[in-house]
């Protein structure tokens, strides 16, 4: 496999995007499976050379691409890699935000507007929208979005995040709320403001594909459980391979080993099976895992299935 | 299709309604919250009729069922306001702040027909459903002990603003964190005929407890013991566990998974062996309509929404379930207000000693 395979077609226009990405999971106790599992590797990667010596081991495999919530060790990661253009020339983050669990515990120490209130950079802004009541309140639903945004991107300045993710426990809460205009206002605020590619995380790939076609968001880039067993696919394995097959959109397939579930062999050779699949984001911890993981990927990749338009 | 008002909308009350408002069956008709900044928004941009007033919506929106999702301390006079009206009530856990009156309520439901359901949404979690059955089956022969225990990072310095850091207002972690293991105990081993060495302390909190450590005792000489922290900054996020030994074998179950040790006593239970069994979250859970923070807190809805469709009154956290469980924090409480049961003559010497300083230094 040349170097160049690894990089996919993407329709005119769109980001290119690896075939393989690189998740962050691991890094901070977060395990699907086991908390015992999610404990040991909190201690092991308590240290940020530990983290950095995983994140190079998969850099050197030539999986360069980072992609990792707003977490604030994050902050710390990405003020290594700022600081050593010559380790890390080809470094891409793909920040996700936000991180949920920041705010939700915010939320419950200060209450909803407490917790926005404390993560907006201008205090003085946010107070004087509260006093203003609600018709100023009503405009300003746009500024708090884009004002949040911009809080959570501020670790970022400098480096290449080419495609900014919105997490899938926000992109959800609005789907189910049917606030799908907040998805047009970050999507607007990403392209324009950072000149990135605006991403939804999602668990449930049929219905915000619905709700993304009638916002007006055309072919957008889409992330979600996909994986042979059907864990956490909300809608069903039906329902996402009849969008694999028939909707227009790019999916970026997270725990497609459905958290150690599925043997990685039978994981890999399945979600190469599928179309419309431009990348798969997976976490690993030992150089073992992470180079098994890209020699899979090589090796099925070869026979990706082309989608008919 | 179930016409639904969801009546407070902080962090429980918003995420029940982005879930039931997906759900097929179900048509929101309104949103009730004291805010006007998040109503606003969320009328402006989902279109959902808003109302600051609870008895206004009752009186001028036709519908089915409610979603009480307030502070604690208003579940009592809400859910009543609703049941009288003839409607099928959800409220967010714990029901009320006495079990006096969620007997009541349940008693007025069960009057009225209606279907009740609180949130303790770890009854819809797999691997504690799991437990629940091999009990059932007495896969572990006799129980004996049960340890309950959830531990959490919410509460991490003194200074909180919201109705949690508020016991008067059923905040505080008894109420808020130490219901939910409790809930469980009530759902695997019954109603406890006793507590005792019940321990309400503070870590960080002026106005309410942030751990909670007791023992309950069980008929047929069960005993269970409660740990519980919301201010342990070692969690990631709230951790929830269960321990249970029997005379065949023990039982270990969290979130994301259960670990069983059959011994040879044990019967035999189809799926298991003797010896270690471990089954993950990945094959004890079902997909769910709609995905949010968990398949259990869109499970529960579902089950909400099918007990309705059915008119099974009997259903999973019930109105009656839930009173056992608001009892036995009443019962903690004033057990804990007892201090120890058994004390050291000498130490109730000393302690009669005075100690002019101390009450500056530590005040309980």
């Amino acid at each position: 496999m040349s170097e160049n395979a690894t990089l996919t077609e993407t329709s005119a226009g769109a980001t290119h995007m690896d075939r393989l990405l690189f998740g962050d999971n691991q890094f901070f106790g977060v395990n699907h499976m086991s908390e015992e599992k999610a404990r040991a590797q909190a201690m092991r990667f308590q240290n940020l050379d530990a983290v950095m010596a995983v994140l190079d081991t998969a850099y050197d495999e030539g999986i360069t691409t980072f992609m990792c919530t707003t977490h604030e060790r994050i902050a710390e990661v990405a003020g290594r890699v700022r600081s050593n253009p010559a380790r890390y020339p080809d470094f891409r983050f793909y920040p996700c935000m936000p991180y949920a669990h920041k705010y939700a515990d915010a939320v419950t120490e200060y209450g909803m507007l407490g917790a926005i209130r404390r993560f907006l950079p201008d205090e003085g802004m946010m107070n004087a929208m509260l006093r203003g009541g609600s018709s100023i309140a009503k405009k300003d639903a746009e500024g708090l979005i884009t004002l949040l945004v911009d809080a959570e991107m501020a670790a970022f300045r400098g480096l290449s995040t080419p495609v900014i993710w919105l997490q899938n426990v926000v992109v959800d809460l609005l789907l189910g709320l049917g606030f799908t205009d907040a998805f047009v206002i970050f999507a607007q605020h990403i392209k324009k403001r950072y000149n990135a590619e605006p991403g939804f995380i999602t668990m449930n790939l049929p219905l915000l594909l619905d709700a993304l076609e009638k916002a007006g968001i055309e072919n957008p880039l889409v992330c979600s459980n996909i994986n042979k067993i059907g864990f956490r696919m909300s809608g069903g394995i039906d329902g996402y391979a009849e969008a694999l097959a028939g909707r227009t959109f790019r999916a970026v397939a997270m725990s497609v080993f459905a958290s150690g579930a599925i043997p990685a062999r039978e994981a890999i050779e399945w979600i190469s099976e599928q179309p419309n699949i431009q990348s798969i984001v997976f976490g690993a911890s030992s150089q073992a895992n992470i180079r098994s993981t890209k020699q899979l990927v090589d090796e099925f990749s070869g026979s990706r299935p082309k989608r008919e338009r | 299709m179930i016409k639904l008002g969801v009546v407070g909308l902080g962090k429980m009350g918003l995420s029940h309604l982005a879930m039931i408002k997906a759900h097929p069956d179900v048509q929101v008709e309104a949103v009730v919250d004291s805010s006007g900044y998040i109503l606003d928004v969320l009328g402006k941009y989902t279109g959902l009729a808003t109302f600051t007033d609870y008895e206004t919506m009752l009186g001028s929106v036709p519908l089915d069922a409610v979603l009480i999702a307030t502070p604690t301390r208003f579940h009592g006079p809400m859910v009543r306001a609703a049941l009288e009206r003839g409607l099928h009530v959800f409220c967010e856990k714990p029901l009320c702040l006495t079990s006096q009156e969620s007997q009541q309520l349940a008693a007025l439901a069960a009057e009225k027909g209606l279907v009740t359901q609180v949130g303790y949404h770890n009854r819809f979690v797999g691997a504690f459903r799991e437990v629940k059955e091999l009990l059932d089956a007495g896969a572990i022969g006799r129980v004996t002990h049960i340890l309950a225990e959830a531990y959490g990072p919410v509460v991490l310095k003194s200074k909180g603003t919201t109705w949690r850091s508020q016991r008067t207002e059923g905040g505080g972690c008894l109420y808020d964190y130490a219901a939910h293991p409790v809930d469980l105990l009530s759902w695997y081993v019954g109603a406890p005929i006793g507590v005792g060495g019940t321990i309400l302390g503070s870590v960080f909190s002026e106005n309410t407890e942030d751990e909670v450590f007791s023992t309950l005792y069980y008929d047929n000489n069960v005993s269970a013991q409660l740990s519980v922290n919301w201010s342990d900054e070692s969690y990631r996020k709230m951790t929830t566990q269960i321990t249970i030994t029997g005379t065949a074998g023990r039982i270990h179950a969290d979130r994301q998974e259960i670990q069983v040790h059959l011994g040879g006593a044990a019967p035999t239970i189809q799926g298991y062996e003797k010896g270690w069994n471990v089954r993950y979250t990945t094959e004890l859970t079902e997909n769910v309509w709609f995905y949010l923070r968990g398949e259990e807190y869109s499970a529960q809805l579902d089950h909400f929404v099918k007990s309705i469709e059915n008119a099974d009154l009997d259903g999973i956290n019930s109105f009656a379930s839930a009173a056992v469980t608001d009892r036995v924090l009443e019962l903690l409480t004033i057990d804990a207000e007892a201090g120890p049961a058994t004390r050291d003559a000498e130490a109730v010497v000393a302690a009669a000693a005075p100690a002019p300083r101390r009450g500056l230094l530590r005040r309980r």
